[in-house]
């Protein structure tokens, strides 16, 4: 058996070989992807509810857990409607916009130290500009849509992200200053050491901005104006159904994931274990020492603390204004983000340990 | 002093970490949903539900026609035709709710001279097909007969109040 | 061979893309073939293994600069029919100026000095080549008067920009976030103890 499947692999050629690999390992990266987003929308409604004092949704399946499930086959068998004065092609390929950069991005994070789909030199910068273009899809798919609530939507979203992009834009800067490195495994690796040598304490503010920035960039609450219930019905997405209306609702929650997992990398060590520093002889053990260690576990344990935060920021707030979001992020965070790059200089040139001798 | 005060407070989010206190302490408060169709929360004697016609303990009907509920009603959801039986009393030959009209306020209950047109516990009603929310005389006699202890039960609790 | 193959189908949707902007008629679909000859243009450095460029254009041309054209575009209604009026008075005019610049380019950057004999073929570089990193030592060290010269032009059209919008308009009832955000709880509630009233008193 096995024999056989080698012989017919050794029959591709070299180059052909290589796609099927790669795109082995992007399936092995995307579909657990999928399974976190939908599970993740339950999560939302489960977590929302219980500070809510209700129990969230638990009756499909034993205690609810099927009930992404349920949904994703509703939203399947949904009629994709299209608005009459719509431009059919933009229309469409609107949702496509929306989520290939969101899954696009995950080529480059360091999943462990061998598990990355791609360990490019230049992986901040490849985020940085792959985050940036999350704004087409909604921004063709308000236009496309032909109405106003559409339209007034996308514009607001877009403003906003453009406006939260140079912030954390900025935040990252700090992070490539204080790694010397824009390549994303060298970020992880330079924070090597205990919790007190993650980047998360010299670059706090940072810290802070990125993940605020992360929340307004992903327009959830409380900087969703771009879907304000009560005065522009749903924003962008309003005249989507169905599969083309999921598709806006997996790249939310995907950049969501992707903001929280890039968070953890940037701020709180990525795969590296929390437990580092310890004696040696500990991690030799057989079982607990693969779980001390540093591990991908570790990188979704510290990903998932930050999608808690997203849900639970979406519990407590209530929306910001719009001039006030505005107002947030240009007079506010681009200010503080700057001032700080000046302080890390500062601290760089010092070689202050633990985090820069 | 004061604004350096505030300043502080603003930028370290303390008033925003108190707000994520809060609702981080009702995440492990005791739930109060109620499972609905296996659980149910305790209805008044009050209550104001499906409606229904009640008839005297000797099985007579008890509405007499006198039209006062068709005239309270602010929904105009009741309509009423009335004619001399061969006894001689004034009876009504059709009694109609529109359901999908009526706002359930209670002024037909209230304005019986009888205790003929009343407002059972029942809310948990349902149409299948089209007229099926229109109730007419038979159906409103069914439901009162099927209810008519529960009805009797109800107003008794309630006289004292009245 | 692979390389080659890529690089023409990547330089054919490059002038389709180009083309298609100068000659589609809605201007929303115009940018947003723009948008995708910058595209394939960013995928034309990366052959070059200048990921360091190519990403930068994606990042600040489509990222930023096109979101903001679009933005714009979508909120203009533009009326084409005047804009399309006299094309054949104009057309020689235009044409003679087009053939100029199109001469003058290929003076400058005609096969005599930008032929691919002029140049030897590119050495392959290293894996741990890093675009980036050649850049920046190039840019602070031989550029670097004419790279700070840059930055300051740029600082100073920064500050030009919010000074011409950032007039003086005294009679506007705009909000001030930064006043209502400051205020608290202690400014406008005044909590008073009182002792509760008797039953029956006047």
């Amino acid at each position: 058996m096995f024999e056989t499947l080698h012989g017919i692999w050794q029959v591709f050629p070299e180059g052909l070989r290589l796609v099927i690999i790669i795109l082995l390992k992007i399936v092995a990266i995307l579909v657990p992807l999928m399974l976190c987003v939908a599970y993740l929308t339950f999560a939302e409604r489960k977590i929302i509810g219980y500070i809510q004092a209700r129990i969230g949704p638990n009756r499909v399946g034993p205690r609810g857990w099927l009930q992404p499930i349920a949904d994703v086959c509703k939203l399947l068998l949904k009629e994709i409607t299209i608005p009459s004065g719509a431009n059919r092609f933009l229309f469409l390929l609107a949702p496509i916009l929306a989520i290939a950069p969101a899954f696009a991005a995950w080529a480059v994070i360091p999943f462990d130290d061998v598990k990355v789909l791609s360990n490019i030199n230049a992986g901040l910068l490849y985020i940085l500009a792959l985050t940036s273009l999350g704004i087409y899809g909604v921004i063709i798919a308000g236009w496309a849509s032909n109405s106003k609530y559409a339209f007034l939507g996308s514009m607001r979203s877009a403003a906003q992200i453009v406006s939260y992009e140079i912030a954390m834009g900025f935040a990252l800067v700090g992070v490539l200053m204080a790694a010397r490195s824009l390549n994303l495994q060298d970020i992880v690796l330079a924070q090597q050491g205990n919790v007190l040598h993650w980047f998360w304490l010299p670059l706090l503010p940072l810290f802070v901005v990125y993940f605020v920035s992360g929340v307004a960039e992903t327009n959830r609450a409380p900087f969703d104006v771009a879907e304000g219930e009560s005065e522009i019905v749903a924003g962008f997405h309003v005249e989507y159904a169905g599969m083309t209306f999921a598709i806006f609702f997996l790249a939310e929650y995907a950049n969501m994931i992707l903001i929280s997992i890039l968070a953890s990398v940037f701020f709180l060590g990525g795969w590296l274990s929390p437990l580092e520093g310890l004696p040696a002889s500990l991690f030799e053990v057989p079982i607990m020492g693969t779980l001390l260690g540093p591990g991908m576990h570790w990188l979704f344990l510290k990903t998932s603390i930050f999608l808690f935060l997203f849900i639970w920021l979406r519990a407590t707030f209530p929306r910001y204004r719009y001039d006030q979001i505005m107002r947030l992020g240009w007079k506010v965070f681009i200010p503080i983000t700057i001032l700080w790059l000046v302080v890390i200089g500062v601290l760089i040139m010092a070689a202050v340990p633990p985090w820069f001798n | 002093m004061q604004a350096i005060k505030n300043y502080l407070k603003s930028l370290l989010l303390w008033e925003l970490i108190q707000g994520l206190r809060v609702t981080g302490r009702h995440l492990f408060r005791r739930k109060i949903t109620v499972q609905y169709p296996e659980e149910k929360t305790p209805l008044s004697p009050r209550f104001r539900g499906l409606h229904a016609l009640r008839r005297y303990p000797n099985g007579e009907e008890r509405c007499i026609a006198c039209k006062l509920c068709e005239a309270v009603c602010p929904a105009v959801a009741i309509t009423i035709e009335s004619e001399e039986r061969e006894d001689g009393t004034r009876r009504t030959t059709r009694y109609d709710i529109d359901l999908t009209k009526c706002i359930f306020c209670g002024f037909c209950e209230e304005s019986c001279p009888v205790d003929s047109i009343v407002e059972t516990r029942i809310f948990e009603y349902h149409g299948e097909a089209r007229g099926d929310l229109l109730m007419t005389k038979e159906r409103l006699l069914e439901v009162g007969d099927l209810m008519e202890q529960e009805i009797a039960k109800d107003r008794a609790a309630d006289a004292m109040y009245r | 061979m692979t390389d080659q193959i890529i690089f023409y189908a990547l330089a054919l949707l490059l002038i389709f893309a180009g083309s298609m902007v100068i000659t589609v008629r809605n201007p929303v679909h115009a940018a947003l073939f723009l948008v995708l000859a910058f595209f394939t243009s960013a995928a034309i450095w990366l052959l070059l293994e200048a990921e360091f460029l190519a990403i930068a254009l994606v990042l600040v041309y489509v990222g930023a600069v096109m979101v903001l054209f679009l933005f714009v575009m979508m909120m203009l209604d533009i009326n084409l029919a005047p804009l399309r009026e006299g094309f054949a008075r104009y057309l020689p005019v235009g044409g003679l100026v087009a053939l100029l610049m199109m001469f003058a380019m290929g003076l400058v950057v005609g096969p005599r000095y930008f032929g691919s004999e002029r140049f030897p073929v590119p050495a392959r570089h290293a894996a741990d080549y890093s675009n980036t990193k050649e850049l920046g030592s190039v840019l602070y060290t031989d550029y670097v008067y004419p790279f700070e010269i840059a930055a300051a032009i740029l600082l100073v059209a920064i500050v030009a920009a919010i000074a011409l919008t950032l007039r003086r308009r005294p009679h506007i009832k705009a909000q001030k976030p930064q006043l209502q955000v400051a205020v608290r709880r202690e400014d406008r509630i005044r909590l008073v103890k009182m002792t509760s009233e008797k039953k029956g008193s006047p």
